[in-house]
């Protein structure tokens, strides 16, 4: 179910890494949990990152969350067809729903984060 | 049913709703010359008074209230509104005075102003109050703006506010609104702050711990005294939402048991209008610490009269044009004077008791994640009709309208997933609440049996389900005649 070249947060973020880059979503579990996404405020290009900094918000029928950077770094570019199209974070969460890719500043942070199975082990925890 | 149009779709050109007699002086146009006039505004609905008046009448009779039946919106203490203090607030000594009259002609109103100060202070424990926020969030916002006062006339303002997950939804942003990062502490097992883990995350770089109690599970923070005792330890202050004052007013009091700084929503717990029929009111309570910082001006009281004082050289400054929503005020303080001391804490046992009353009705029939003891409130979830038949809490709100209910606060706190938070309040008789309870029940069966009609609920209402997502993704809030 959960990429397996992908890894994950507690706070269910998912980042994908490819050399110094990495791209950044949120999980099918944690677009399942919000419900119908609505509206998804982005960061500027440029803005640097800490390890868990709020890097924006998403808005659901239900609540408004915000997300939090996996990793140190800036930002390179965000994913500008949420704008016009929210729900493709609840159509393709790992894929077109991406929501922005960073220059990693170092890869510490990184080792901390869940791999795939380890991650489903952590939503069975969470289900009971 | 037959769809009310928009004012605009009843518009006839040059249809007018006044009539004005004939001019009988000479017409002087150059009266207006140099003001800004313009001879048209664009769409304006053009339409007699009749007109007016029936399609006003026939949306409000569409709308629902607590005039009307039970309102069990969790967090929000939709109480029954007594006439009388409405009826005092319109008497012309009160409803006609001009906020700028000067002190001494209307020396009855800040008596009003003073008086009310005192009776929420006396409730709640603390020194000093101000009652100019217009509602809980701007009350909120100014209560962290007097936090930050305090620390910055200490030397720093400090860094962080820390907030419970259990809080209200706008603490983050009033702290934020203020210049504070918000740190959130998650609760434990019971829905409660756990000490040992507020130990660990206060230090002194934190201004504040903004505390809901009762919190949004509806459970008393039973550690609330030694949670002021570790904020206090570092230097910080302890503020309090006290939107759920209604399970506490004359039982226990916020000052008493560690409490710096609170705010009060008039509107929810002391039985002022909600929303439309508001405004609401928020009023800040204080200790002395922090009373040199409220917000100018203060009714003082100088031998027998009244005063604006506005010489306070720490104040945070005026929040607030004139004195706040004056008769809302004014309202609240009729309510607490009809009820008296006992009949406060009457109002705050017999809420306690009624949510108690349907927790111990639908326990069982719907999950309770936290089973700690409820006080005004009560929160359950879908997670046993969801599980077993796929029906969400949305699916269970939408069937209560059909059995003549409001449906409660759903989807909220956010720690319980697919919340149904119920507060009937003090308001429902033993009679209205063995009718929700009965409906809740049946919509649990239908649940089983035929999950088809909660889905496709409300049945007997002017309009069906409406598509939120689309409403929230496509908004359309202003109609345009030119596409219509």
């Amino acid at each position: 179910m959960y990429p397996q070249d992908f890894k994950f947060t507690k706070d269910h973020e998912w980042v994908k890494v490819d050399g110094d880059t990495a791209v950044v979503g949120i999980s099918d579990f944690a677009q399942k949990h919000l419900g119908d996404v609505v509206f998804v405020e982005l960061p500027a290009v440029g803005t640097k990152l800490a390890v868990h900094q709020t890097i924006g918000t998403i808005e659901s029928v239900k609540a408004v969350s915000e997300v939090f950077s996996p990793a140190a770094g800036e930002v390179v570019e965000t994913n500008s067809a949420l704008a016009d199209a929210p729900e493709t974070i609840n159509q393709d969460p790992h894929g077109t729903g991406w929501i922005l890719k960073m220059k990693l500043a170092d890869r510490g942070g990184l080792d901390a984060l869940m791999a795939a199975t380890d991650y489903e082990k952590y939503l069975e925890g969470l289900e009971h | 049913m037959i769809r009310e149009p928009l004012i605009f779709e009843i518009s006839d050109p040059g249809k007018k709703g006044y009539s004005i007699p004939k001019l009988d002086v000479p017409a002087d146009p150059s009266a207006l010359e140099g003001l800004p006039l313009r001879a048209d505004i664009p769409d304006f609905p053009q339409v007699s008074e009749v007109e007016v008046v029936r399609h006003f009448t026939r949306l409000s009779q569409q709308n629902y209230c607590v005039d009307l039946g039970l309102y069990p919106l969790g967090s929000c203490t939709m109480k029954y509104n007594p006439k009388v203090n409405d009826r005092i607030a319109s008497f012309p000594a009160f409803a006609d005075t001009h906020p700028l009259a000067p002190a001494g002609m209307v020396q009855g109103n800040l008596e009003i102003l003073h008086r009310m100060e005192k009776l929420l202070s006396e409730i709640t424990g603390f020194d000093a109050f101000t009652l100019q926020p217009s509602a809980g969030a701007q009350g909120e916002l100014v209560g962290i703006m007097l936090v930050r006062a305090y620390h910055e006339s200490k030397g720093i303002p400090r860094r962080y506010v820390l907030i419970p997950d259990s809080a209200h939804g706008t603490n983050p942003s009033s702290a934020h609104l203020s210049g504070y990062e918000v740190k959130e502490i998650k609760s434990n097992a019971s829905g409660r702050i756990d000490p040992a883990v507020l130990e660990q995350a206060m230090t002194d770089e934190v201004a504040a711990l903004m505390v809901t109690n009762p919190n949004t599970l509806g459970v008393f923070e039973s550690d609330i005294c030694l949670i002021a005792e570790i904020v206090h330890a570092k230097g910080g202050l302890l503020y309090m939402d006290g939107a759920n004052m209604n399970a506490l007013a004359g039982v226990a009091r916020p000052g008493d048991f560690g409490v710096d700084v609170l705010h009060l929503n008039l509107h929810k717990t002391f039985s002022t209008p909600h929303g439309g029929g508001g405004p609401g009111s928020g009023p800040v309570g204080v200790k002395k610490i922090l009373e040199p910082f409220l917000p100018v001006p203060v009714v003082a009281k100088k031998g027998e009269a009244y005063a604006l004082d506005f010489d306070r050289p720490a104040s945070i400054g005026r929040v607030r044009s004139f004195f706040g929503n004056y008769l809302v005020v004014l309202k609240a303080m009729a309510y607490i004077l009809s009820l008296g001391p006992k009949g406060v804490r009457e109002m705050a046992e017999i809420a306690v008791l009624n949510a108690n009353y349907i927790r111990k009705g639908l326990e069982g029939v719907y999950d309770l994640q936290y089973d700690t003891a409820s006080m005004h409130e009560v929160v359950f979830s879908d997670k046993i009709q969801k599980e077993a038949y796929g029906i969400t809490n949305l699916d269970i709100a939408k069937r209560l309208i059909d059995h003549g209910f409001h449906p409660p606060t759903m989807s909220f706190p956010l720690i319980v997933h697919g919340a149904l938070m119920i507060e009937p309040t003090e308001t429902e008789s033993r009679r209205d609440l063995d009718l929700f309870i009965e409906a809740m029940r049946t919509i649990a069966r239908e649940a089983a049996e035929n999950p088809a009609v909660l889905k496709e609920a409300p049945h007997h209402t002017y309009v069906r389900r409406l598509d939120e997502t689309a409403a929230a993704r496509n908004p359309i809030v202003a109609w345009d005649g030119r596409k219509a």
